[in-house]
C-alpha cells in the first residue's frame, strides 16, 4: 500500500470497466483517493463541488439498491448533477438497443456513464460509442470493479495491509461478477485467495487466475483473515445447481463452527444483498466484532466518490 | 456457346485422381469435353486461340454443404441472388442450403416455391436441405420420402440437434429405409443451453457461460452407438473439438459415416474473440488452439471429410448488441477456399486433399454428379491463383451481410474467374 499519492500519477485508462484492465498505480490512486472521502462523509458538511457542472448518468439494467444509491450518492456529494435513468420507463423497453441508447444519452453530453447491465461485456460495448468515462457498475458476471475496490478499502482499514493475508471467498462463484473482480484486485495486492464452492459452482479453469479452490468449506477457512460470503440466488435451486437451501446452508453456510477454522481474528464480509440463514449465520452476520457488512457500504460511498472524481478529470 | 480451350494451367480434380499440368476443353453445351496433360497448345486446331492460364490452378467447383441462405423470411440478410454472387466469387459452384429459414423447410410445398427461387434467382446450383423434424422442434419427423421425391437430398435441424434418443433411432431407422441422407449438429442441447463460447478459462474471463466440448461428444457417441445397429447415410456437420476427434477416429474403424468441419474452427480459436467480439460468435463456438490444431490433423489425415464455410449471414444490427444478445454465426463463402489454402501454405494439408475435402468428397456424401472435371460432366470450374496476396474487408464483400469473422485478416490466394455449365459468371476485375 502506497502511503502516499503522487499527484503527478494519472490513471491509465479512460473508463473503469473492470479490475483486469487496471494497473496497480491504477489501484493506490483510487484507494488513496478514497481514504480521503471516508473522513468527509462522516462529518457534518458532506457536499464538495469538485464535479459541480458536471453530468454523471446512471444506467441501471438491473434491479440495485446499494450499488445504485451509493453511486447517486456519491455524485451528489461531489456536486455532479446525477441523473438516474429508470429503465423501466424508458425507451429501452421499446426495444431500444444498447448502442441506440448510449447514442441518445452521448448527445446529451454526459461526463460519466455509470452502467449495470447483466449482459457480461455490456459497458465495454457502451464504452466504444460513447465520449464520456463509462464506470460499470456490474455486468454480467464478469466485473464489478467498485465492489472490489470497496472491499479492499475495507480491509486495509482493519488489516492495515493486504499484502501475505489468507483470503476466502466462498459462494457461487459461476454466476459471480463481485468474486472476479475481487480474484484480480486481491492477487494484485499480493492476497493469498483461497475459493470455496460447491462443483456446480465453480468457474472452469478458475485456479488458472492464481487462485486455491476448495469445495470443503472448513478446508478453504483454515488459517483465513478474511471470509468474504457471497449471495446465492434462489433460482439457482431451481435450475439444479443445488439441491436446497438448507443442504447449501449446511455444507456452504457461514456459521460459527467453521469460522472457527479461520483466523481467530478473521473478518466477515458480503457484498450485499444477504440472505440470512442461507450463506451466513444471522448472528454472526450481525456480529459487531466479526462483521464489516456496514463498514462494506460506508466505504462503498467513498470509493464510488474517488472512482467518479479521477475519472471525470 | 463457343468451345473454350484454357492451357498452361495446374488442375487438380481429386475425383478422377488428377493432379498435372495441363489444359482443359469445355465444350459448347458447356460440358467438360478433355482434360489433363494431353490437352495443350501442340494438339488444339490451330485456328482456337486458347487461353493461356499461365500456371493458375485448375480446381472443380465447391461444394460447400453449409450454407444459410435467408429466403424465404430473411431476404434482408441474404437471398439466393446474392448468395450466388457471394459464392461464385469463391469458386463456390454448389450450396447445400439449411432448412433454418422462415418457414421452415419441413414440407413438400415449400420445397417447390425453394426450388423455383433458386432456379430463377441463382447462376450456382442450389441443393436445398429440409428439416429432420417438423419445425425444427424436434418432436415429430419429417416426410423424408416425399420430400426425396422433390429433390431433397439431405435432411438436417441445422442449427439444433435431435436431443431426443428414441427420435433419433427412429429417424434413421427411416433414413435406412428410404436412402436418406442425415446430417446431424451435434450438440447436447441441455449441456450446451445459455452458452455462448468454449467452455474454459476465456468463458470465465469474459463472464459468458460455456459449451462444453463434451456436449459435443455426447450427441456423436449416443449416434454412432445407434448406427452400429441402423445403418443408415449419417454425417456429422461439423465438428469443433479434439474429443470428437478421438471417437470419430476410432469409430470410422469399424462404422461407415462421414464428418465435416467449419473452416472458421480450422483457422481460429477462442483467444480471436478476445474483447466480446461478437462476428466470432459462432456454432460450434472456436475452442482452444489445441483443439484447432487436432482438426487440422484430422483434415489432413481425412479423418475429417469436408470443410464447410458455415456461411451464417447476419445483418449489422444483430451483431452490434451485447454477446449475449448477438446473433450466432459469421459470412464465410467467398473466404472458404482463400482461407482453407493457407492450411497448404503453412504446411499443415497437402493441396489435393484441402480440394477434396472442398469438391469431391462433398459430392460423394450427397450422391450428386458435382464437383469433379469428369469427361461429360458440367463444366463448373474456377480459376484460381493460389499466391494472390490479399485483405479481408467486410465492406468489399459481395454477400449481403458483413459479418465476416476474419475481417482485416491477410490471405493468399484467390479465385480469378470461375465458371457453371461452361458460362464464365465471375471475373476478378
Amino acid at each position: 500500500m502506497a502511503t502516499k499519492t503522487n499527484k503527478a500519477i494519472k490513471i491509465s485508462q479512460k473508463h473503469l470497466l473492470g479490475i483486469q484492465n487496471l494497473s496497480i498505480n491504477d489501484v493506490h490512486l483510487i484507494l488513496d483517493e478514497s481514504q480521503g472521502f471516508i473522513k468527509l462523509n462522516q462529518g457534518k458538511n458532506k457536499k464538495l463541488d469538485i464535479l459541480r457542472g458536471k453530468t454523471q448518468i446512471n444506467l441501471f439494467f438491473e434491479p440495485s439498491t446499494r450499488t445504485q444509491s451509493s453511486f447517486e450518492l456519491a455524485g451528489k456529494r461531489l456536486g455532479a448533477d446525477v441523473m438516474s435513468m429508470n429503465i423501466n420507463n424508458s425507451a429501452i423497453k421499446k426495444g431500444e438497443t444498447l448502442i441506440d441508447t448510449a447514442m441518445t444519452l452521448n448527445a446529451m453530453h454526459p461526463d460519466i456513464i455509470v452502467i449495470r447491465h447483466q449482459d457480461s461485456g455490456a459497458c465495454n460495448l457502451l464504452s466504444q460509442k460513447v465520449n464520456c468515462a463509462v464506470l460499470n457498475a456490474g455486468d454480467g458476471r464478469r466485473e464489478h470493479p467498485t465492489q472490489a475496490l470497496l472491499d479492499a478499502l475495507t480491509i486495509i482499514n482493519r488489516k492495515k495491509k493486504i499484502e501475505g493475508l489468507k483470503i476466502a471467498i466462498c459462494g457461487d462463484i459461476l454466476h459471480s461478477r463481485v468474486a472476479r473482480s475481487n480474484i484480480y484486485l486481491l492477487n494484485m495486492l499480493g492476497a493469498e485467495v483461497n475459493i470455496i464452492a460447491p462443483t456446480n459452482l465453480m468457474p472452469k479453469e478458475i485456479e488458472k487466475f492464481g487462485v486455491n479452490t476448495f469445495t470443503d468449506m472448513k478446508k478453504g477457512l483454515k488459517d483465513c483473515d478474511i471470509v468474504m460470503m457471497l449471495r446465492l440466488q434462489n433460482e439457482r435451486m431451481t435450475s439444479s445447481f443445488l439441491s436446497s437451501n438448507r443442504e447449501y446452508y449446511e455444507y456452504y453456510g457461514l456459521t460459527p463452527d467453521k469460522l472457527d477454522y479461520a483466523k481467530s481474528d478473521a473478518l466477515i464480509m458480503h457484498p450485499g444483498p444477504m440472505n440470512r440463514g442461507i450463506e451466513i449465520d444471522t448472528k454472526l452476520a450481525d456480529d459487531i466484532n466479526k462483521s464489516v457488512i456496514k463498514e462494506q457500504v460506508e466505504l462503498g460511498v467513498a470509493v464510488r466518490m474517488a472512482c467518479l472524481k479521477i475519472f471525470c478529470e | 456457346m463457343k468451345k473454350q480451350y484454357f492451357i498452361n494451367a495446374n488442375i487438380i480434380d481429386p475425383h478422377n485422381s488428377l493432379n498435372e499440368h495441363g489444359g482443359l476443353i469445355v465444350s459448347e453445351d458447356g460440358k467438360i469435353e478433355a482434360i489433363g496433360k494431353k490437352v495443350n497448345i501442340n494438339n488444339l486446331p490451330t485456328r482456337e486461340k486458347p487461353i493461356d492460364l499461365n500456371g493458375k490452378y485448375i480446381f472443380p467447383g465447391i461444394v460447400d454443404m453449409r450454407v444459410f441462405v435467408g429466403e424465404p423470411g430473411y431476404e434482408y440478410k441474404e437471398n439466393f441472388k446474392t448468395l450466388s454472387n457471394a459464392a461464385l466469387s469463391g469458386g463456390v459452384t454448389s450450396v447445400v442450403t439449411m432448412p433454418n429459414t422462415d418457414p421452415i423447410i419441413d414440407n413438400v410445398s415449400i420445397v417447390d416455391f425453394l426450388k423455383r427461387r433458386g432456379r430463377d434467382k441463382s447462376m450456382i446450383n442450389i441443393f436445398p436441405c429440409a428439416s429432420l423434424t417438423k419445425n425444427i422442434e424436434g418432436t415429430n419427423m419429417t416426410e423424408f420420402g416425399l420430400l426425396q421425391k422433390k429433390g431433397i437430398i439431405a435432411f438436417t435441424d441445422g442449427i439444433r440437434t435431435i436431443q431426443n434418443t428414441q427420435l433419433m433411432s427412429r429417424i434413421m431407422n427411416s433414413a435406412k429405409d428410404l436412402g436418406s441422407l442425415i446430417m446431424q449438429h451435434a450438440e447436447d442441447l441441455d449441456l450446451s443451453k445459455n452458452g455462448m463460447i468454449n467452455s474454459g478459462i476465456i468463458a470465465t474471463k469474459l463472464g459468458l457461460a460455456g459449451i462444453p466440448d463434451v456436449a459435443e461428444r455426447i450427441i456423436i457417441e449416443r449416434d454412432l452407438t445407434l448406427l452400429e445397429n441402423i445403418k443408415c447415410r449419417y454425417h456429422i456437420s461439423q465438428i469443433s473439438s479434439e474429443k470428437s476427434v478421438e471417437v470419430i477416429k476410432q469409430r470410422k474403424e469399424k462404422i461407415k459415416f462421414t464428418c465435416g468441419v467449419s473452416i472458421n474452427n480450422l483457422s481460429l480459436n477462442e483467444n480471436d474473440i478476445g474483447d466480446f467480439r461478437t462476428f466470432l460468435k459462432l456454432s460450434p463456438p472456436l475452442r482452444t488452439e489445441e483443439d484447432r490444431v487436432s482438426l487440422v490433423n484430422a483434415l489432413k489425415d481425412e479423418i475429417i471429410d469436408v470443410i464447410v464455410s458455415d456461411h451464417k449471414p447476419e445483418d449489422e444490427e444483430s451483431k452490434r448488441l451485447t454477446f449475449a444478445q448477438a446473433a450466432t454465426g459469421a459470412s464465410g463463402i467467398e473466404t472458404l477456399l482463400s482461407l482453407s489454402l493457407e492450411l497448404y501454405h503453412n504446411g499443415s494439408v497437402k493441396l489435393e486433399t484441402i480440394i477434396k475435402a472442398l469438391t469431391s468428397n462433398p459430392a460423394k456424401i450427397l450422391k450428386i454428379n458435382k464437383g469433379n472435371l469428369s469427361i461429360g460432366a458440367d463444366a463448373d470450374f474456377s480459376i484460381v491463383d493460389i499466391n494472390k496476396p490479399w485483405i479481408v474487408k467486410k465492406e468489399k464483400l459481395i454477400s449481403k451481410s458483413k459479418n465476416t469473422s476474419i475481417e482485416d485478416k491477410k490471405l493468399q490466394g484467390k479465385v480469378t474467374s470461375t465458371f457453371v455449365r461452361g458460362k464464365e459468371l465471375f471475373r476478378l476485375q
